[in-house]
């Protein structure tokens, strides 16, 4: 890492979470202040007859559908679910009323009281029963959220040409968030105006949303960021559900309200990611290329629409992985089913697909009995090829050399593909392969809808101050975004002040979602730096504001999904060692290495953080994050149940970078964040897939199965 | 159903009178405002409470305040004074074993009772004394590297 701005800093909130002084909502307290437990719905399906309230203390409160004063739906991308049940459930969980008072215990002992009585209705469970039509639909008449298709080249033609066919089914499970501080916000009313302070990712959606659920005026809804311990995508959506219902308690209660989810809670109610089910099929020419995929692809989407449309999408415009295929058709689905509802996580829809895709292109191998390696390769997409929307890879791919450098840390090249002997006589070891990339910022016209606004002011003494909307959930955004101002004003690291947002400092530079911060945020602000040098000197006080638009060279049409998805790319390749053994079925993930582009990065230390978190969240995605739901109930509702990686579990990481400048991100920058995950998975099944000799076509891959497999 | 409960924390001596079945968390917290202590899942596998009770790494979600009477208790507070302190929020800072920072007393703590039972550690010994304590964040390496680190800068 040559460049300057890579060089690491020591990131500006360590200290303070060393010290254990770092504030989170639960450490918040407010005067006169009330808690609040949720009453939850038991069932998966239900209307709802009546509501049973035992007699309540003075100072103790129900509050329900009846004390919204807007409209009682969360504004996502469609008004989505109720803050409150209005009359039926559509998942367990789903949330009734509140009960809120003074003393915690006594709220908790009145919510276990509340009696609903319920007539259930038959519920749709699985994705078959979702599209059976066997039910009464959910949603819409198909019960499908979303369905689209598109098409490249001429699919049908590609396949009547065909010399060989494969085909492959492949699914993902649920996966969650598990941040280490469960979701809380608390709201505080003066009388006119809310004030929201909680674990977030994106205070802008919830202030439009309460602005709806609560029918205030949008300069009488305050939302406050404080600090965040962990988020992965869960609290991009979730938050507006819960900070909604916190505020209607705040104003009908006059008093503050805190509502802080305890961890079994947060597991049952809180977003996932989706679970899915992807079949492909691949048309093969006489020379072994692969000419056309013709691709299917369904997500469990839960019982509210929430972020599926566009989780989908990332999903679908994924299909073709990093390979240059000349034809393709995809469509997909996002289904409703009377369960948890799934949503935003790290890698938003493009996981479950590249484990599909990077299965898909092992099968092809091993039918033409070529290396897996040399096939990706000869099919690997380069600049000025076409993407699968037809899109044109416009800056340059370094796929080769990502492939090489990984080569020179692990020598995988002579290993792949065989079952190899482990220490002892029933274990097996097997090394696989994955190529990924993740298009950078948010899909398709998302960022010019957004127009995202950043602003920088200078102070009379001379420091400068960024005013985004952006927040700090872990990955460093305070510092990463510092050192861009720092750099580009030539002043100290010190003098650049960047608060944890408060919508009625900063403008709306967006959500903090899509690795766009450092890439589309950070590359306002040093606009808005750049700027700022020349006119220094021009007053002592003064801000400058910049308003993102795309690079004129991106033409999309979200109609057809046709031309540019991403404005670019960043790519990874990983190769996981693993260890298969035969008589407990156990996998244990020795090594994973990983090399990345991901432009330039804007702190080593930083990224090198992204990069070992996120390898080890997709390898718990993986093998041992299993979590399945059974009548419509997820089995797993504790941390005991739902296991991540401990320090026991994790693989030896090793991560390198390759420079690859973006001429429009700040210092060459790309996206980060989300990549990092993306590539563990495939890499994982197809060492165990080697190591076994036996086909892996689910994650995650359980013991059992691996057993089932072998017997 | 109260009862006098007689402790030193942080080096003082301390009392409450209070249900002896409260949890030693909400205590920490709520009587003695160490926020420090997180609470992350409340039944004792995440590590964010943890604390030190007779020198023992315990999780303070699931021991109830009756089970500390007469007991020595040590929080983040209290490490935070200790000579070891500065090296282990060295190397934590210099590592980026820092992300979300809401694991992070607890690993602080969990780190202190790593290296004041013996400190020169073995990376197993390491894997095993932070084996209870959950980082969503960093995927643990770091926090292993961290620990390596701040042994060594403790040795010299």
């Amino acid at each position: 890492m040559s460049e300057r701005i890579s060089m690491s800093v020591e990131r500006v909130d360590a200290r303070e979470k060393i010290y254990g002084e770092a504030l989170y909502i639960g450490d918040y307290r407010f005067e006169d202040m009330l808690f609040a437990k949720t009453v939850r719905s038991k069932v998966p399906r239900a209307k709802i007859l009546n509501v049973k309230i035992p007699a309540l203390p003075d100072g103790y409160f129900v509050v329900d559908r009846d004390d919204v004063p807007g409209k009682n739906r969360v504004k996502i991308l469609v008004y989505d679910q109720p803050y409150f049940a209005d009359g039926v459930v559509n998942y367990i969980g789903e949330p009734i009323l509140l009960v809120v008072g003074p003393e915690r215990e006594k709220v908790f002992e009145i919510a276990r009281k509340v009696e609903v009585e319920y007539e259930e209705i038959p519920p749709i469970l699985t994705i078959d029963d979702a599209l059976s039509g066997k039910n009464q639909p959910i949603y819409g008449d198909d019960n499908c959220f979303v369905d689209y298709h598109y098409e490249k080249g001429n699919v049908k033609n590609a396949f009547a040409n065909a010399e060989t066919i494969v085909e492959g089914e492949y699914e993902t499970g649920y996966q969650e968030h598990l941040y280490i501080e469960p979701q809380g916000v608390a709201a505080v009313f003066d009388g006119e105006k809310i004030t929201i302070y909680g674990s977030m990712q994106c205070p802008y959606y919830i202030k439009r949303a309460l602005a709806e659920c609560l029918a205030l005026d949008e300069k009488n809804v305050r939302v406050v960021q404080v600090t965040t311990g962990g988020a992965f995508g869960g609290k991009e959506e979730y938050p507006s559900l819960i900070a909604g219902q916190a505020a209607v308690a705040a104003m009908k209660t006059q008093k503050p309200v805190k509502l802080i989810l305890d961890r079994t809670e947060d597991i049952m109610v809180s977003t996932k990611r989706h679970p899915s089910r992807t079949r492909y099929r691949a048309a093969i020419d006489a020379d072994g290329k692969v000419i056309a995929l013709d691709v299917d692809i369904i997500f469990d989407g839960g019982a509210y629409a929430g972020l599926s449309d566009v989780v989908l999408q990332r999903g679908m415009f994924s299909a073709a992985g990093v390979y240059n295929i000349p034809n393709i058709s995809v469509h997909g689905r996002a289904v409703a089913t009377n369960k948890v509802p799934t949503g935003a996580f790290r890698g938003f829809g493009a996981p479950q697909v590249f484990f599909a895709i990077e299965r898909l292109f092992d099968k092809i191998a091993s039918k033409l009995g070529e290396n897996p390696v040399d096939l990706r390769l000869r099919h690997a997409i380069s600049q000025g090829d076409f993407t699968a929307t037809g899109g044109i890879m416009r800056q340059p791919v370094k796929i080769p050399e990502m492939v090489e450098k990984l080569e020179k840390m692990s020598d995988f090249r002579s290993k792949i593909g065989k079952s190899l002997p482990g220490d002892e006589p029933h274990i097996k070891r097997g090394y696989g392969l994955s190529l990924f990339f993740h298009g950078c910022g948010f899909t398709g016209n998302g960022e010019n809808i957004i127009a995202a606004e950043a602003k920088l002011k200078k102070h009379s003494d001379g420091k400068v101050e960024i005013l985004v909307a952006n927040t700090e959930m872990g990955q460093g955004a305070l510092t990463a975004l510092r050192k861009i101002v720092a750099e580009t004003l030539k002043i100290q690291f010190d003098d650049v002040i960047y608060e944890l947002p408060d919508t009625d400092r900063v403008p709306d530079s967006g959500p903090t979602v899509a690795s766009r911060t450092t890439m589309i945020v950070g590359g306002l602000l040093k606009k808005a730096a750049e700027e700022m040098r020349e006119r220094w000197n021009e007053a002592d006080e003064f801000e400058i504001m910049k308003k993102y638009h795309h690079p004129d060279y991106i033409r999309w049409n979200q109609e057809t999904f046709e031309g540019d998805a991403y404005p670019t790319y960043s790519f990874g390749a990983n190769v996981a060692e693993v260890d298969v053994d035969t008589i407990t079925g156990e996998i244990a993930v020795r090594h994973i290495w990983a090399v990345f582009d991901v432009g330039i990065t804007i702190d080593e230390v930083l990224m090198r953080g992204q990069a070992q978190g996120g390898v080890v969240q997709g390898t718990g995605y993986a093998t041992i994050e299993v979590m399945e739901a059974q009548a419509g109930r997820l089995l797993q509702s504790t941390i005991t149940d739902y296991t991540i990686p401990t320090t026991k579990d994790v693989p030896l990481v090793e991560c390198a970078f390759i420079d690859n400048p973006y001429e429009y991100g700040p210092f060459g920058a790309k996206c980060a964040g989300e990549l990092t995950l993306v590539g563990a998975a495939p890499a994982i099944a197809a060492a165990v897939e080697n190591a076994i000799g036996r086909e892996i076509v689910r994650i995650p891959i359980k013991p059992e199965e691996i057993i089932k497999k072998l017997d | 159903m109260h009862s006098e409960i007689t402790f030193t924390l942080d080096g003082e001596r301390v009392s409450v009178d209070c249900n002896p079945l409260r949890r030693l968390l909400d205590v920490l917290r709520e009587d003695f405002n160490l926020v420090g202590v997180k609470e992350g899942c409340g039944e004792g596998e995440c590590g964010a409470c943890a604390v030190i009770v007779d020198g023992k790494l315990v999780n303070s979600c699931i021991v109830p305040v009756g089970a500390v009477n007469g007991a020595e208790i040590l929080t983040i507070e209290g490490i935070k004074k200790t000579e070891i302190f500065g090296k282990i929020a060295d190397a934590f800072a210099q590592m980026g074993a820092v992300q979300c920072g809401f694991c992070t007393p607890g690993m602080i703590v969990a780190t202190y009772a790593i290296l004041n039972q013996n400190p020169k550690p073995s990376r197993k010994e390491i894997v095993e004394g932070l084996s209870g304590n959950l980082c969503r964040c960093t995927g643990m390496n770091i926090i292993i590297e961290a620990v390596e680190m701040a042994a060594k800068n403790i040795a010299r």
